[in-house]
């Protein structure tokens, strides 16, 4: 039994300490049996810190550790880590979450948060009192990962994981690679389009043997682990064949009767049944929409690579780690927020996006040239009532970047800017500075009195109090009026559903740490990277997506990984060989073995999961897990009854 | 910040280090309050509580046991739900022979994003054993 404990209790700057009396606990804890030393510190897991711990265990022989600090999930790592360094079995040493389950859940109620932390601290010392020194197991692992979502942030992912040596299996929902990129054109700040950086992408994607790109598929069923997740993915057919003549093709989509507003242009235009969204899309094979097609046998009678007999597939793979990157939707205003669905003349900034690409020589939209343009900000965004408080920190720079761009390719355009102040970030500033030279005029405003948008005879009336100017009252009689819409999460986020990925309160896949462990989920083996985590540029977004790669590939990458060397153990004194653990194990890791006075269970301790099954069935009590025994249960469940 | 003194019953969480240990963290995470005498002890598997640990949390005062149970997310298998729906029936029944009341021993599952409905569970479970106490 450890008997010469170290324990630590974290400030954690103040997200501890400002709830929780932290001296009161390092005095209430300081002469439970066992404890050697008991320290308060502002961040545990600081260098200067870990320093402390390392000296301290080395020097006075430490036999066990208690870190009283935020979730095992974000930092049990570090300090067994800590442990190591200190020449001591990882194993002995034991993390006691008095943040998330003490300071934060009970901020309403210091007092009781600081009792309930004392608690939490006594019981860690007595669990680490009974501990172990252990030699982790290891498990194989299949050297690939599925990447989820094929817009920038996937293909990036799975070509750093390609070039890294894994296989990859690429699986986007839609028909065409690119996601929301594609959908762009102009990019700051390399004036590059999202159709040629995602052509850019291809190529790359494509040279590489070990990427299998699957559209049109989705995950519909997932089981298995890190290290082994067994998927089935369902693939959609695109009723084309592979190789086809362009030419044929384009008659086919021009004598298709369908037309359905456009989901590539955010509805202002219409496409046929069969379509591709632009004429170099990825893959360059267009699809029939066969949800909407009408089987009139109209194309098929144009071009003979039409075909209707293809069938959906369901396809079974095994992957050592899953990224994710399924990406984001643009927010879609309310009806009458801000004038939407109201006047027809307010649009979001997305469909103005599109609305250039689309114009030549002259800014149209609904047939009426458009002149004057009035941009609304935070929409969708900074709420103050409904439920997107956060910034969605692209759509400041991406409006005025859409500004500057309608206003360099068509004359006599006036752009008018109702902000609630400008978030323009890092080297974006230049585009604000450069926008303000064009002549554009900024006005502000507060939350709490935002612009008005009325009707007047065709155009639209945008009011402001502007707070720039003393708060006079100005009005500007626009043409257009582009509502600048933020990120909001994916309307249809099943897939995150299905892995049990854990949101945040803006809704969107939500890491372990924003700082520490920022492509990490809660989810073993499971990573997240681009705007499905968060709002993203996509300069940010291919970071995160590096990163994400980096992090899937640290599972797969030895072909094993280390496991807890948690397995059920026999007390042979006890066993009496019933056969109910046996029964009972999932793994069949319990077989009976021969005695010369009695026959007993045995473990196999390479199929062992350490679940645990085994142990409420045992009629004599024979059978413990590896760290959950009764010694170190039962004195924990004294110490926090105490 | 406010001490508001209101008297709650002590629980024990039986929870679990991959499904409803992310919950609750989630739960403080967003601020999500409730009673702070609630304490949780993680373990692999929630269909791997002895009965004998829960009737040594009542011996030792606690008013409730909550058993987070993984339900069909365990990590470990499809039996997990019906193996801890027999663990509580069993310490049921081990209970009725203590004369210990089997209200006071409650499960339900707690997937690693049910932050709302741990807390539900929690206040609820808390509010019955403060009437199972009188108070």
């Amino acid at each position: 039994m450890n008997n010469k404990l170290g324990v630590y209790i974290c400030h954690c700057g103040g997200n501890i300490s400002d709830y929780i009396d932290v001296e009161k606990v390092r005095q209430s804890v300081e002469n439970e049996e066992g404890v050697f030393l008991a320290k308060t510190t502002m961040f545990a897991c600081g260098d200067s810190n870990q320093k402390e711990m390392v000296e301290d265990i080395k020097n006075n022989h430490l036999d066990g550790v208690v870190v009283a600090s935020c979730s095992p999930k974000l930092h049990l790592l570090t300090f067994r880590a800590v442990t190591e360094r200190g020449e001591l079995n990882k194993y002995n040493y034991v993390h006691a979450n008095i943040r998330e389950q003490a300071s934060w859940a009970h901020s309403d109620d210091k007092a009781g948060a600081t009792e309930k932390a004392i608690h939490i601290v006594k019981a860690a010392i007595a669990k680490v009192r009974f501990a172990e020194s252990l030699v982790p197991i290891k498990i194989s692992s299949i050297k690939s990962v599925a990447v989820i979502g094929g817009g920038v942030a996937g293909m990036k992912a799975a070509i750093e994981l390609s070039d890294l040596g894994c296989q990859v299996y690429l699986i986007e929902r839609e028909y065409f690679v690119g996601g929301r990129v594609s959908q762009w054109d102009s990019l700051f700040t390399t004036n590059e389009t999202g159709k040629e950086l995602v052509t850019r992408l291809y190529n790359d994607l494509v040279k590489q043997k070990n990427i299998t790109v699957y559209t049109g598929a989705e995950v519909i069923s997932n089981s298995g682990n890190i290290g082994d997740f067994k998927l089935k993915i369902k693939i959609t057919p695109r009723y084309i064949k592979a190789k086809c003549n362009q030419g044929e093709l384009q008659n086919a989509i021009d004598v298709c009767p369908v037309e359905v507003p456009d989901d590539f242009n955010f509805n202002i235009t219409g496409r046929k049944a069969i379509y591709h969204n632009f004429p170099s899309e990825y893959p360059q094979s267009p699809v029939i929409d066969i949800k909407n097609c009408t089987r009139c046998g109209a194309c098929e009678k144009i071009c003979e690579n039409v075909d209707f007999t293809q069938k959906e597939e369901i396809m079974d793979i095994n992957v050592g780690s899953v990224l994710m990157a399924t990406g984001f939707d643009p927010y879609t205003p309310a009806d009458g927020e801000f004038g939407y669905n109201s006047f027809d003349n307010v649009i979001t900034l997305p469909q103005f996006k599109r609305i250039i690409d689309l114009s030549n020589e002259k800014l149209t939209f609904k047939g009426r040239e458009i002149k004057n343009i009035a941009y609304i900000y935070c929409v969708g965004s900074r709420q103050v009532e409904g439920e997107n408080k956060y910034c969605s920190r692209y759509c400041c720079t991406s409006a005025i970047h859409a500004a500057i761009i309608a206003k360099k390719k068509f004359l006599n355009i006036y752009n008018f800017h109702f902000t609630r102040g400008i978030r323009t970030y890092g080297k974006q500033e230049v585009l604000y500075d450069e926008s303000s030279r064009m002549g554009d005029i900024y006005l502000q405003s507060y939350e709490n009195d935002p612009p008005v948008v009325t009707g007047r005879n065709d155009k639209a009336v945008v009011r402001i109090n502007d707070i720039l100017t003393g708060k006079r009252e100005m009005e500007v009689e626009a043409d257009l009026v582009v509502l600048v819409t933020g990120m909001v999460p994916r309307k249809d986020n099943s897939v995150g559903s299905l892995f049990k990925l854990p949101k945040g309160r803006d809704r969107f896949f939500n890491e372990i740490h924003m700082k520490l462990r920022p492509v990490e989920t809660v989810i073993d083996g499971i990573t997240i990277s681009g705007a499905c985590q968060g709002p993203k540029n996509i300069m940010e977004t291919a970071n995160s997506a590096l990163s994400a790669a980096a992090k899937s590939y640290s599972y797969v990458s030895k072909g094993e990984l280390e496991l807890e060397p948690i397995i059920a153990r026999i007390d042979k004194d006890l066993c009496t060989w019933c056969n109910a653990c046996a029964q009972a194990c999932p793994f069949n890791a319990i077989e009976m073995e021969e005695g010369k006075t009695k026959n007993v269970a045995s473990i196999n301790n390479s199929a062992c999961k350490g679940c645990g099954m085994c142990l409420p069935v045992c009629p004599t009590d024979a059978i413990n897990l590896i760290a959950y025994s009764n010694n170190e249960i039962e004195s924990m469940i004294d110490a926090l009854a105490g | 910040m406010v001490d508001t003194g209101k008297k709650n019953a002590r629980i024990l969480v039986f929870s679990t280090e991959k499904i409803s240990d992310p919950a609750i963290d989630m739960a403080g995470l967003l601020k999500l309050h409730y009673p702070p005498t609630i304490y949780a002890i993680s373990i692999p598997c929630s269909s791997g509580v002895k009965p004998k640990w829960i009737l040594h949390a009542f011996e030792k005062g606690f008013a409730g046991v909550f058993i987070a149970a993984d339900g069909s997310d365990c990590p470990y298998g499809e039996s997990c739900t019906e193996k801890t729906g027999k663990i509580v029936s069993t310490t049921h029944e081990l209970m009725k022979q203590k004369n210990i009341e089997p209200a006071r021993l409650r499960m339900a599952a707690i997937c690693s994003v049910c932050s709302e409905s741990f807390v539900k569970q929690m206040k609820s479970f808390n509010e019955n054993l403060l009437k199972m106490q009188g108070a």
